[in-house]
C-alpha cells in the first residue's frame, strides 16, 4: 500500500481499466463492418479502448507524484440510504406505496446517526400521506397505495 | 425586425394565462426546493422532472425552465440569512451576503442579489434571442462531420473546465459514451452490452442516472458531511440599498452579467463555475480586497448576476445545436425528446411558437421572481430552518416516486440506486459525476454522426479534416486537450478552479 502514493488515481483507473477492458472485448462480438458502412462494434470498440487507456495512465500515475490523503467514507449513510431505496423497490408492488414510503423513510432516518423514533415515525405517516395524496389522486400516477400483498384481504 | 417579430410571438405564446401560471409554479416550485439545503439545482430539476409529464410540451419546457431558474434565484434568499452550506451555485454570495447580514444589512443584501440577477436575465434573455437565429443559421449548415466535431470539441471543453483531474473527467466521459449505448442500436438492431435483461433493450434512462448521480449520491454525501448548524436568525431590514450601495454595485453587476453569459455557453460550464469565476474576477478589481469575505456588497452582486445569466445562456448551445452544454440542459434535453421534439437547429424553425414562448417566459419568469421574492423571504428563510434530518428522507422519497413514475417501472428505481451509490463512491475517487451524463447523452448523436460521416465520404477519413469547420473545431480540440495537458495550464488551472 505505500507503494500507491495516489490510492484515488489507483483506485479508479482501476475500475476504469477493468470496465473498458471488458467493454472492449465485449464489442469485439459485435459486427465491425467497414470503413464506409461502420458496423455497431466500432464505436465501441474505440470508446472502451480509450477507456482502457485512461485508467491505465491513473493506475501509472498512482504511483507517482506528491502522497494524497486517505479515502474515507462513512459506511452509515451509504449503506442505510442504499438499503431504504432497495426496500422500497421489493415491496412497492406488494405492499404497496404507503407502507413502502414509510419503511425507506423509517431506514434512511437512521442514517444520519442521530435516529429520532417518535419524529422519524411521524415524519413516515406525513410523507406516506401527502404522497398518496398528491401523487396518486393528485398527479394521478399509477402507484398501488395498498399492493398486490393486500388484495386477498382488501377483496 | 425580425428579432422584435419574433419576441413579440414568444411574449404572446408565453402570456397565454395557462402559460403563465406554469412559468409561475415553476418558478416557485424551482425556488422552493433551491431554498432547502442540500438540494442542488441539478437535483431539483431531476426530481420535479416528473411532475411536468401531465401538460402539453411549451407548458411543461416553461415549468421546467421555471423550475431551472427559480433554483438559482434560490440562492439569494437561503445564504444570505443562513450560513453556508447553502445551494452549491451561491457558495460566493453565501459568504459575504452571511456577513452582510450579521452586520444588519441582510435585507440590502437579498435586494442586491435580486436586482443583479434580474438585470442578468434581462440580458441574457436578449441575447439568446438575438444569437439563436445567427447559431441556429449555422448550425443547419452543419454535415455529420462537422457534428462529429463539434460535439468532440464539446466534450473537451467541459473537461478542460471541469475541477480536478482532466484524465479522470475524461474517463467518466467515456464511461458515460459507453452506457449511453446499451441496448437496441437503432441502425443495426444490435443489442449491445443488454447482457439480456429486457429492461435493457431500451437503453438505460438517462433521468434515472441523473437522479441517482446528483439526487440519492448528493444527497448521501450531505448526510455524511452535515453537521448541526447554529442558524442565525437575521431580522430582514430594510430592503432599499442606499445610493452608495448602488453605485458599488453596478460595476459588479454589468461584469458578472458579462463574464456569465460567456461561461454559460461553454460546454461544462454553467452557473457554479460562473458564481465561482465572478467572485475571483471581483476580489480582483475591488480596491479594498480585505473586505471580501466580510460583507462586500461586490462580492453578492457579481455571482449573483453571472450565475443568473450563465443559467440562461446555457440554453443557447441545446436550443441552436442540439448539444446540452451541462447535466441541468441534459435534463431538458431528454424533457424534450420525450416530447418528440429534438433539441437542435429544427426547434426554431419547426416550432417558432414553442421557441420563442421559452425565451420569452425566461424574462417573464425573472420578473416573476424579483417580485415575488422580496416579500416572500420570510416564508423562505422559515423553511431553511427545517432540519436536514427531516428533509432528506423527504428527497429520498421524491426520488423513488419521480423516477418510478417516469415510465411506471420498478426497474428506474434500481437503476436510480445503482448510480446513486456509483455516483458517490467516484466522486470520493474524485471523479465528477458531470462528465458522465454528458457522454451519455451525447454518445449516440457521436456514434451516428461518426457513421453518417464516414458513409458520406465513402470510408474515406479525411473528412474530418477536409471540411473548414470539421478541420478547425478538431485543431481547437487537440490545442485544448494539449495545452491542459502542459504543467503551466495545469497549475494555472488548478488555481482559477480553486478560488
Amino acid at each position: 500500500m505505500h507503494l500507491v502514493r495516489r490510492p484515488s488515481d489507483f483506485l479508479s483507473g482501476l475500475v476504469f481499466f477493468v470496465i473498458g477492458t471488458v467493454a472492449a472485448v465485449i464489442a469485439r462480438d459485435y459486427p465491425l463492418g467497414t470503413a464506409r458502412m461502420m458496423g455497431p462494434g466500432v464505436f465501441p470498440l474505440i470508446v472502451a479502448s480509450l477507456l482502457a487507456l485512461c485508467g491505465a495512465i491513473l493506475v501509472g500515475r498512482a504511483f507517482m507524484g506528491g502522497r494524497e490523503d486517505r479515502i474515507e467514507i462513512a459506511p452509515l449513510p451509504l449503506l442505510l440510504v442504499s438499503a431504504g431505496i432497495a426496500v422500497f423497490a421489493l415491496t412497492l408492488m406488494g405492499a404497496g406505496l404507503v407502507l413502502a414510503t414509510m419503511a425507506l423513510v423509517l431506514i434512511s432516518s437512521a442514517a444520519s446517526g442521530r435516529f429520532k423514533p417518535v419524529s422519524s415515525l411521524l415524519l413516515a405517516f406525513g410523507l406516506a400521506l401527502a404522497c398518496t395524496l398528491g401523487f396518486v389522486y393528485g398527479l394521478r400516477q399509477l402507484l398501488p397505495v395498498f399492493g398486490s400483498w393486500f388484495t386477498p384481504f382488501l377483496g | 425586425m425580425d428579432l422584435l417579430a419574433n419576441l413579440a410571438l414568444g411574449f404572446a405564446a408565453a402570456a397565454t394565462p395557462s402559460n403563465l401560471a406554469f412559468c409561475l409554479i415553476g418558478c416557485l416550485l424551482g425556488t422552493l426546493v433551491g431554498v432547502l439545503p442540500g438540494v442542488g439545482p441539478t437535483a431539483t430539476i431531476a426530481l420535479l422532472l416528473p411532475i411536468t409529464y401531465h401538460f402539453e410540451p411549451t407548458a411543461s419546457l416553461i415549468m421546467l425552465a421555471g423550475i431551472f431558474y427559480g433554483s438559482q434565484y434560490g440562492g439569494p434568499p437561503t445564504p444570505t440569512p443562513v450560513p453556508p452550506p447553502g445551494p452549491p451555485a451561491s457558495v460566493g454570495t453565501a459568504i459575504d451576503g452571511h456577513e452582510m447580514a450579521k452586520q444588519g444589512r441582510g435585507g440590502v443584501a437579498l435586494a442586491t442579489a435580486a436586482i443583479g440577477s434580474f438585470f442578468a436575465g434581462t440580458v441574457a434573455t436578449l441575447l439568446i434571442a438575438g444569437f439563436a437565429p445567427i447559431l441556429t443559421k449555422v448550425a443547419l449548415s452543419f454535415g455529420p462531420a462537422d457534428y462529429f466535431a463539434l460535439i468532440v470539441f464539446a466534450l473537451l471543453v467541459s473537461v478542460s473546465i471541469a475541477q480536478g483531474s482532466i484524465v479522470k473527467a475524461i474517463a467518466m466521459i467515456l464511461l458515460g459514451l459507453l452506457l449511453g449505448l446499451v441496448g437496441t442500436n437503432v441502425t443495426s438492431g444490435t443489442q449491445r452490452y443488454t447482457f439480456g435483461v429486457l429492461d435493457l433493450y431500451d437503453g438505460i434512462d438517462l433521468v434515472a442516472v441523473i437522479m441517482g448521480l446528483f439526487g440519492v449520491s448528493e444527497t448521501i454525501s450531505s448526510i455524511e458531511r452535515h453537521r448541526v448548524i447554529p442558524m442565525l436568525i437575521a431580522k430582514v431590514t430594510s430592503l432599499m440599498p442606499s445610493r452608495k450601495d448602488i453605485a458599488e454595485m453596478t460595476p459588479p453587476i454589468l461584469r458578472g452579467t458579462a463574464l456569465g453569459s460567456f461561461l454559460g455557453i461553454l460546454p461544462g460550464g454553467g452557473a457554479l463555475l460562473a458564481s465561482f469565476a465572478s467572485y475571483s474576477m471581483e476580489k480582483r478589481f475591488a480596491k479594498d480586497r480585505s473586505q471580501f469575505g466580510k460583507g462586500a456588497i461586490a462580492g453578492v452582486a457579481g455571482p449573483e448576476s453571472a450565475n443568473n445569466a450563465a443559467a440562461q445562456t446555457s440554453f443557447i448551445p441545446m436550443l441552436t445545436l442540439g448539444i446540452p452544454a451541462n447535466a441541468i440542459m441534459a435534463i431538458m434535453a431528454s424533457a424534450m425528446i420525450m416530447r418528440g421534439i429534438t433539441p437542435g437547429p429544427n426547434v426554431m424553425t419547426d416550432q417558432p411558437v414553442l421557441f420563442w414562448g421559452l425565451i420569452a417566459s425566461m424574462w417573464i419568469g425573472n420578473l416573476m421572481l424579483l417580485v415575488l421574492n422580496l416579500p416572500l423571504i420570510g416564508v423562505w428563510v422559515r423553511l431553511v430552518r427545517i432540519p436536514y434530518d427531516l428533509l432528506y428522507p423527504a428527497i429520498l422519497v421524491f426520488c423513488v416516486i419521480g423516477v418510478y413514475s417516469l415510465s411506471n417501472s420498478v426497474f428506474d428505481i434500481y437503476v436510480m440506486l445503482a448510480f446513486g451509490i456509483i455516483g458517490y463512491l467516484l466522486s470520493k475517487l474524485g471523479c465528477e459525476p458531470a462528465p458522465l451524463v454528458l457522454g451519455m447523452l451525447l454518445g449516440p448523436m457521436l456514434e451516428e454522426y461518426l457513421q453518417r460521416a464516414m458513409l458520406l465520404a465513402r470510408g474515406n477519413p479525411i473528412v474530418f479534416v477536409e471540411r473548414p469547420m470539421s478541420a478547425s473545431l478538431l485543431a481547437l480540440s487537440v490545442i485544448i486537450l494539449a495545452a491542459a495537458a502542459l504543467p503551466f495550464v495545469r497549475r494555472k488551472r488548478a488555481e482559477a478552479l480553486q478560488e
